[in-house]
């Protein structure tokens, strides 16, 4: 077998593409957060951000297919280790007690998958427009697409804000396991920096979830409008 | 002390088992666990009927022979093997669930006794150095960092009771081998065979058909020996520097 495909095969190469896509993803979801953030500062730098990226064109499809590329992966090889996994536990346990495993790892199939919908949902949503499509017709007094107003109309349904928080909440519990796993799987772990991955990787699950919950909160509200 | 049983019993490797009620009574509370069951059984032979058959050895917490999964914890609630659990930790009048350890890759022989030579065969792909034997050259020709000692000596603690499978959801041996990777990758003995240590190692570990590791650390709270899981994040970038060097190679 070529080294690649040999690497690729085994449990630590399959663990690594896991990490390695998570961590892609986890890069994306935070520079998201922060170009969103934007909307508390006001109309015009969410609405220049929005134009920005639009103005990027063919690198913009470069990034949108990287990202794509990165989610299959990340879950086709999610897909294969679990159903190892179950594989290999065998006959199970009439009485199993659990001492380690947080809550978040061991939803990370369940949270993964519905993020994974919630991904599509959101890019018909706010991305191709189609849940909606009035947003199509938004534009400021620059002629830019109202990447604001689009924000603000499309949160103000209670159900779709209720939506997000939920889904936001999922993908911070994800990333609650997440962070800090994925540090061990890339093997940069050891007893020294072990509590700044497992504790760091908590709180900034929890500034994730506070950073994307904040807006569709702010909207209903009224402190966004 | 008097005690509900239910004890994982199977007549072979082919029939089915079940779980079967058994009273152990007039049990000394400094028994160990494995006394116990010896008590147990000497009724039972007593009566006529088969003992419980149990794995076990030395019965001092070092030879990694005895196993069992008591009340869902592989090794019991006491942080040691189950030959240094006592009977102590339980409470009078209580049920206790005895099982073998469970994995695809641990088929139980006969009631609590599981086949774990698949360890055997992981270590037997790399998990030692070939050296001549004979008399043994100066030591100070090797000198190792304290540091490397003391983490190599903490690795080589594992004694390959295979608790760390038994307890993980996905019956991963990671931490087992990542402490064999590790003990040897730290010492200067463990260079020459590094990289094909871990590669073949590994490799075995996969076609055994051992789990991933989905770092859930349930290995590390049950390990008798309290091999850390910072062996396995050892082990994950021994396996690929390994496997980048051998590719290029
Ligand atoms: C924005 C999207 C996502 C991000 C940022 C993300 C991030 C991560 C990270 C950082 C890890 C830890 C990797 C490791 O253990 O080393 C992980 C693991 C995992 N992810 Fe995702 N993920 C995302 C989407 C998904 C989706 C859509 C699924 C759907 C199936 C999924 C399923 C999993 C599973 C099952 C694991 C655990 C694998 C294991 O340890 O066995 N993830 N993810
Ligand atoms: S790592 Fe711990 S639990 Fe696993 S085989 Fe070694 S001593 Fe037993
Ligand atoms: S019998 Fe040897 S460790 Fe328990």
């Amino acid at each position: 077998m070529n080294p690649i495909s040999s690497y690729l095969s085994s449990s630590i190469g399959r663990k690594w593409i896991v990490a390695l896509t998570g961590l892609g993803l986890f890069g994306f979801v935070v520079g998201h957060m922060i170009g969103n953030l934007q909307v508390f500062i006001g109309p015009e730098p969410l609405n220049r951000y929005g134009h920005f990226l639009q103005g990027l064109g063919e690198l913009l499809w470069v990034v949108r297919l990287g990202l794509l590329a990165m989610l299959v992966a990340h879950v086709v090889f999610t897909i294969k280790l679990r159903l190892e996994n179950r594989a290999a536990r065998g006959t199970p346990y009439a009485v199993t007690t659990r001492r380690a495993a947080t809550l978040p790892a061991r939803m990370m199939a369940l949270s993964g998958l519905m993020v994974l919908c919630f991904i599509v949902f959101h890019l018909l949503h706010f991305t191709a427009q189609k849940i909606d499509p009035s947003f199509l017709a938004l534009h400021d007094d620059k002629g830019r697409h109202d990447v604001y107003r689009m924000m603000i109309l499309g949160f103000q349904s209670k159900a779709a804000s209720g939506f997000y928080v939920v889904a936001v909440g999922l993908l911070a519990m994800h990333l609650n396991h997440g962070i800090g796993s994925l540090f061990q799987t890339l093997g940069l772990n050891s007893a020294k920096v072990r509590p700044l991955w497992e504790k760091g990787g908590v709180a900034f699950s929890w500034l994730i979830f506070l950073g994307y919950a904040s807006i569709p909160v702010a909207v209903l509200t009224g402190v966004l409008k | 002390m008097n005690l509900h049983l239910k004890v994982w019993r199977q007549k072979d490797a082919k029939s089915a088992g079940k779980l079967a009620d058994i009273e152990a009574r007039n049990i000394p509370e400094d028994a160990s666990f494995l006394e116990m069951l010896d008590i147990v059984n000497d009724d039972l032979t007593g009566k006529g009927e088969e003992p419980i058959a149990f794995d076990h050895d030395c019965r001092e917490g070092i030879c990694g022979t005895c196993s069992l999964s008591i009340n869902g914890v592989p090794h019991g609630p006491s942080e040691t093997t189950t030959c240094q659990l006592y009977m102590r930790k339980f409470k009078d009048g209580e049920t206790i669930h005895v099982e073998p350890f469970r994995a695809k890759t641990f088929p139980v022989v006969r009631d609590l006794i599981v086949d774990r030579s698949a360890f055997d065969r992981i270590q037997q792909a790399g998990g030692f150095i070939t050296a001549r034997t004979g008399s043994a050259q100066d030591a100070n020709c090797l000198p190792v960092p304290k540091v490397a000692a003391d983490a190599a000596m903490e690795a080589a603690a594992c004694i390959g009771c295979g608790a760390c499978v038994a307890a993980c959801p996905n019956a991963s041996a990671m931490l087992f081998v990542g402490a064999k990777v590790s003990h040897l990758a730290l010492l200067p003995q463990g260079q020459a065979e590094r990289t094909s240590r871990a590669l073949k190692m590994v490799r075995t570990m996969d076609e055994e058909g051992f789990g991933n590791c989905s770092n859930y650390l349930e290995c590390e709270a049950v390990c008798p020996a309290d091999i850390p899981a910072s062996v396995i994040a050892r082990l994950n970038r021994e396996y690929t520097v390994a496997a980048v060097k051998d590719g290029v190679a």
